[in-house]
């Protein structure tokens, strides 16, 4: 019976509120129970038993089999009160699925809903989800439509996407306009996770653009706000249309109920601003075509209201975004003064965020206000004074710097909030502590100046350190530690073991990060000398060696080593070498013998992780380079591998082991590699000895700029430094490194199909059914048709590739094809070829192939050959293959790559006739030389992040092993021999479209250590696997 | 874009949460503590835009509710102070005459109307009428 009483009270209330519709619910329902426990909470423990009990309570009833759907409904609600509070309810997740799936109308919405809050775009229950998306997209429920188009815009798994996007595409041409703009953004959505998988309708973003109802069309303002972002140069032929699309909302002409407060759809308005302003940027024609429209929005919003402003602030924004006309600049500066002098206090901030923005173009405009900035710059409220210190931030200058630091540096003595102070104190000191070093390690003229200078750095930071070093920040704790390394000998009577127990304490600060920890290692390190030091190293180790940050753990260890070697120690940490240049080898090639060993004895290849460069990327905030000289000194020099290794040095050092390299690499932008030691250059291996000449002329030249810049950066207070070592660290762009092919001539008359290639942009990603042959065979005879690889595009034009010569009979019973090789045109004859194999024989008809290595293409010559005496009719030869696309073109690299296919035909008596075969083809027919120079190799070696090493047989009869092996791998895997320089090779070779493969080999206790690198992941290992059975064959 | 939609009673107890980014529930809390601390002591006459972070809260006071929206940088501060002005003015004419127990007794219909106008953190619809649209089809759906 309390089952029946339970059921009656919980519809009660829900009745209840659907006539009220304002719909409080009784208090005697649990939904309302809950609510009235919230509501009466009093204390975090009160609402941690209060949820705890509640959800005990849902987890047994929505298990249970007689809840209804509107029960359900009800407990689904009840988690979602949960799970906003802070407690998860993951165990309701699945019911809010069944809720969607089975529940109607008001109860599926919610269980779609609670779906949508639940859960995250990559949990796997969405995928239960699908099911219930599909099928309510083809219900002739509309609302039920509505719904799954509604959660497919807001969360829906990626993988997915293909099965649904038939079923969305539909919905755009639907009646009812709700249903077009909901498929509309569920688009958006999938371009947003998956823009690859909305390529192909982009045609129809554009209806959706011209739709006749406005909410269709400003919906797929979202689409083109993203695709204009990526790719402004893609849609300039919008802007016409954009233009007139504001004209019209500006000028009224939409339906009433889309204004807001009597200003038409103003978020409209704002989103085609925003379009805008990225259509016009940097483009004059662009611009002008929006200079009318611009101008009528800020004569149109007068009215005195927020959203006017609102839209009057996008304006502004726009107009200094595009190409500038004097004019309209004139009337936004006006406007931004009617923000900036606004008694009302949001209008006062956004007009400051105007200035700070239109500044940077136009600093007069600051001038113009000065006094209201200054008024505001002691406003009472802080968000406000901190908006005008970062307008300030952006018009300082020589002379106004001091006093625009010194209000800075008031506001952060107010300011409590930490992120504010890291923010604001990072654009303060751009690069101080690099400048600083920099001083102190470069120093004056004078020598006694320079140690007076370092002696009082010293000394000052020996007294800080002993005073409380955990209210310092982490860059100062670094900066301290270095110079103390560095300089603490200057300072008489002072042993080097006082100065490692100041430091110790670092080791043991909470809030050290693993950086600061390292530079306070390094310096210990550094002045780690005598036995007394020894023990402290002894003790630190003892105490953090155990420590999980292997960083840590290295620096220890080092600190140990060191210590007991003192002769070690000089050499790799000497001391007063200034800023002498350092050679640093970052490709590790001195590690190769090591690798190749461990490789041997049966370790992983190592696999760089991308993000590995990234992370240290991020670690160059404080690039300086008098760290450089705690690096290792003695490392050997002997790779052809240069890799973008982020170390702390600068661009700037322009010490390269080879300058003569230099001078045309400068120009080039994408790959700053100065600093980093060349070993191959135009003329193949540069001997070391050329290196060292120009060396310390290049170190005063070098000097001299530093001072200037240095001064500079002082002086004008904000640097310019710290964007200049930038570009080594690994981000660089890659050097472009496309092999592009040239067009093709057409096809010759004798029996070739090569078509011109044409552009790659208009090739369709994929055809399934590629060659499609529709042809008549004559009686008892052979046809042989060659699919071209390049037929890629007029293949679907013209669907028929094929040249068949039908009056080359053969003898069909003879066995071993020679007819068959005879007739092959006489173009292909000549070049390497496959045995002819047989695909199949069906009845009359036999089927045999081969293919022949062009250089640039590779053609697959089918041999039809019909047996019968009567003539087929309709003969149909279509082929498919996962591992090729449009005839022979691999679209991704593997070992062996299959081919299928089906052959149809009719006899004049009989029945359609068909017939499979298949047919595979090995990487190495796709393998084709790369004739580069070394130094392009060198290029190209850098930009490739795929790489696999491994240790491969030599071929060790004859007197030159390295050249054998090599010249064996030519001949048999068509790669090129770039250059061999004593013991070590490069090799270059391509896949068909021009994907390289660069393998460097080196002889290495009697194997051949090759490291292969290429831009494809998986063609690496390929090549490795024909590699391995070419030499295992001989 | 928008991050987040909050709603918060003067007490800074959470009536509504709407995150248009991954949040982990756990989170959640602690965040919406922050928000309530750098938003809800705020004098009348201060800015509605408070800095939170790397990001932007954007905040309106109604009666005993404070709506927060947290915004990145990119958005236009006041458009979305309006847009929460518009937000409550749909709720007001559905509910007519909103209060805060109607939101709290009716929060899976105040999502279904915010989902309405807010999609990945975008405004995707304003327009009133619209907006109301297919939860008034759910009504009377339920009614008949």
């Amino acid at each position: 019976m309390s089952d029946v009483v339970e059921k009656t009270l919980t519809a009660l209330p829900s009745l209840l509120s659907l006539d009220s519709q304002s719909g409080k619910l009784s208090s005697s329902s649990k939904l309302g129970n809950l609510i009235r426990g919230i509501t009466e909470l009093t204390s975090k423990h009160d609402e941690e038993k209060l949820i705890q009990r509640e959800l005990v309570s849902i987890k047994e009833q929505v298990s249970s089999p007689n809840t209804s759907m509107r029960q359900m409904k009800e407990l689904m609600v009840r988690a979602i009160y949960c799970e906003m509070l802070g407690y998860e309810a993951s165990f309701s997740y699945i019911h809010a699925i069944k809720l969607a799936q089975q529940g109607t109308a008001l109860d599926k919405r919610v269980g779609y809903l609670a779906v949508s809050l639940f859960l995250n775009e990559s949990d796997e229950l969405l995928l239960l989800l699908v099911n219930t998306v599909l099928k309510d997209l083809q219900s002739t429920n509309l609302i039920e439509v509505c719904m799954a188009l509604t959660v497919v815009g807001q969360i829906f798994p990626k993988d997915m996407i293909p099965a649904v996007l038939p079923l969305v595409e539909e919905k755009l041409t639907h009646p009812k306009e709700i249903i077009r703009r909901k498929a509309v953004l569920a688009l958006y959505k999938f371009y947003l996770i998956a823009p690859n998988q909305v390529q192909h309708i982009h045609s129809k973003f554009r209806k959706a653009l011209c739709d006749k109802d406005p909410g269709v069309m400003s919906a797929s303002l979202h689409i083109y706000f993203e695709m204009v972002k990526e790719k402004p140069e893609g849609y300039k032929d919008l802007t016409g249309s954009f233009v007139t699309i504001l004209k019209q909302v500006v000028g009224g002409k939409l339906p009433i109920d889309f204004n807001y407060h009597s200003v038409p759809a103003p978020w409209l308005q704002i989103q085609l601003l925003r379009i805008l302003s990225l259509l016009g940027k940097n483009d004059r024609s662009m611009s002008e075509l929006m200079y009318e429209v611009l101008d009528e929005s800020l004569r149109r919003a007068e009215m005195n209201h927020n959203i006017t402003y609102a839209i009057l602030f996008e304006c502004v924004k726009t107009i200094y975004t595009i190409h500038p006309k004097a004019e309209l600049l004139e009337k936004a500066a006006k406007c931004i003064g009617n923000f900036v002098l606004s008694p009302k206090i949001n209008l006062k901030y956004l007009g400051l965020k105007a200035l700070t923005y239109v500044v940077q173009q136009d600093a007069n405009l600051a001038l113009q206000h000065q006094m209201t900035i200054i008024e505001c710059l002691d406003h009472s409220d802080l968000i406000i004074k901190r908006e005008t210190l970062e307008l300030l931030f952006r018009i300082t200058n020589s002379q106004n710097v001091k006093v625009i630091v010194e209000k800075l540096l008031e506001f952060l003595r107010q300011s409590k909030d930490d992120y504010i102070t890291i923010d604001l104190g990072g654009k303060m000191q751009p690069d101080i502590p690099n400048s600083f070093l920099r001083l102190l390690s470069e120093g004056f003229d004078s020598v006694e100046e320079n140690r007076q200078l370092r002696l009082l750095a010293v000394e000052s930071y020996l007294s800080l350190l002993q005073d409380r070093p955990a209210k310092l920040s982490q860059r100062f704790l670094q900066v301290i530690s270095w110079v103390l390394g560095e300089y603490s000998h200057l300072k008489e009577g002072l042993e080097p073991v006082t100065v490692l127990r100041l430091l110790a304490p670092l080791l043991d600060l909470r809030q050290s990060s693993t950086e600061t920890k390292s530079w306070a290692l390094t310096a210990m390190t550094k002045l780690c000398d005598g036995p007394a030091c020894v023990s402290v190293a002894q003790e630190l180790a003892d105490r953090h060696g155990g420590s999980l940050d292997t960083v840590l753990r290295q620096r220890l260890h080092e600190l140990q080593h060191l210590a007991a070697h003192p002769e070690l120690r000089t050499r790799v940490l000497p001391r007063n070498v200034g800023l002498e240049p350092l050679e640093v080898d970052s490709s590790l090639s001195f590690l190769d013998g090591f690798v190749s060993e461990a490789l041997a004895a049966g370790a992983a290849p190592y696999k760089p992780p991308h993000q590995r460069q990234e992370e240290l990327a991020q670690e160059k905030a404080l690039s300086v380079e008098p760290y450089g000289l705690s690096l290792p000194l003695s490392m050997s020099n002997c790779s052809v591998a240069e890799r973008p290794y982020p170390t702390a040095l600068s661009t700037s050092s322009g010490l390269s082991g080879n300058s003569t390299e230099l001078s045309h690499k400068g120009g080039s932008g994408a790959l700053k590699l100065e600093g980093v030691k060349r070993v191959w250059g135009k003329e193949g291996y540069l001997t070391q000895t050329e290196a060292a000449v120009p060396m310390e002329e290049m170190a005063q030249v070098e000097a001299d700029r530093e001072k200037q810049q240095l001064a500079s950066s002082l002086f004008v207070g904000l640097g310019s430094l710290s964007s200049t070592g930038l570009c080594l660290m690994g981000k660089a762009e890659p050097t472009p490194h496309r092999f592009r092919r040239r067009a093709k001539g057409q096809g010759s008359s004798s029996g070739t199909s090569e078509r011109s290639s044409p552009d790659s942009g208009s090739v369709p990603p994929h055809v399934d059914s590629a060659p499609h042959l529709p042809l008549d065979l004559p009686a008892n005879n052979g046809a042989q048709e060659d699919l071209g690889e390049d037929m890629s595009a007029s293949l679907i034009e013209t669907n028929g590739m094929a040249v068949v010569d039908p009056d080359t009979y053969i003898d069909l019973h003879d066995p071993d094809h020679v007819h068959l090789i005879s007739s092959l045109p006489g173009e292909l004859s000549a070049l390497p070829r496959s045995e002819i194999t047989p695909l199949c024989s069906h009845a009359s008809l036999a089927l045999s192939a081969c293919h022949v290595q062009t250089d640039r293409s590779a053609l697959l010559v089918v041999f039809v050959a019909n047996t019968s005496d009567s003539a087929a009719r309709r003969f149909v030869l279509r082929m498919t293959s996962g591992d090729l696309e449009y005839s022979l073109i691999p679209s991704r690299p593997s070992v062996h790559m299959e081919l299928a296919g089906v052959a149809s035909y009719q006899l004049p008596d009989g029945e359609p006739q068909s017939t499979q075969f298949s047919y595979t083809l090995s990487l190495t027919d796709f393998i084709r030389p790369l004739t580069v120079s070394t130094e392009e190799y060198g290029r190209l070696w850098l930009a490739f992040s795929n790489d696999t090493k491994q240790n491969l047989r030599l071929l060790s009869e004859g007197p030159d092993p390295l050249r054998d092996t090599l010249g064996l791998l030519r001949d048999k895997l068509q790669v090129h021999i770039v250059d061999i320089i004593a013991s070590e090779g490069i090799v270059a070779c391509q896949l068909l479209q021009g994907q390289p493969c660069l393998m460097h080999c080196r002889v290495n206790a009697g194997c051949l250590a090759v490291w292969l690198r290429s831009s494809l992941p998986e063609l690496p290992d390929c090549l490795l696997y024909h590699c391995q059975r070419a030499l295992a064959e001989h | 874009m928008i991050k987040f939609v909050l709603m918060l009673n003067r007490q800074g107890q959470t009536r509504l949460s709407r995150y248009y980014q991954p949040v982990e529930v756990r989170r959640r809390a602690a965040l919406e503590a922050d928000v309530v601390r750098s938003c809800l002591y705020r004098d009348k006459d201060q800015c509605s835009f408070v800095e939170y972070q790397d990001f932007k809260l954007v905040y309106r006071h109604y009666a005993s509710l404070y709506i927060v929206v947290g915004i990145t940088e990119s958005e236009n501060e006041l458009s979305v102070y309006e847009l929460v002005h518009n937000f409550v003015e749909v709720l007001d004419r559905y509910f007519s005459r909103v209060s805060e127990l109607d939101i709290m007794f009716n929060m899976d219909k105040v999502h279904i109307i915010l989902d309405e106008m807010i999609q990945n953190g975008h405004v995707v619809e304003t327009n009133r009428t619209r907006v109301l649209a297919p939860l008034a089809t759910l009504d009377t759906l339920a009614r008949s």
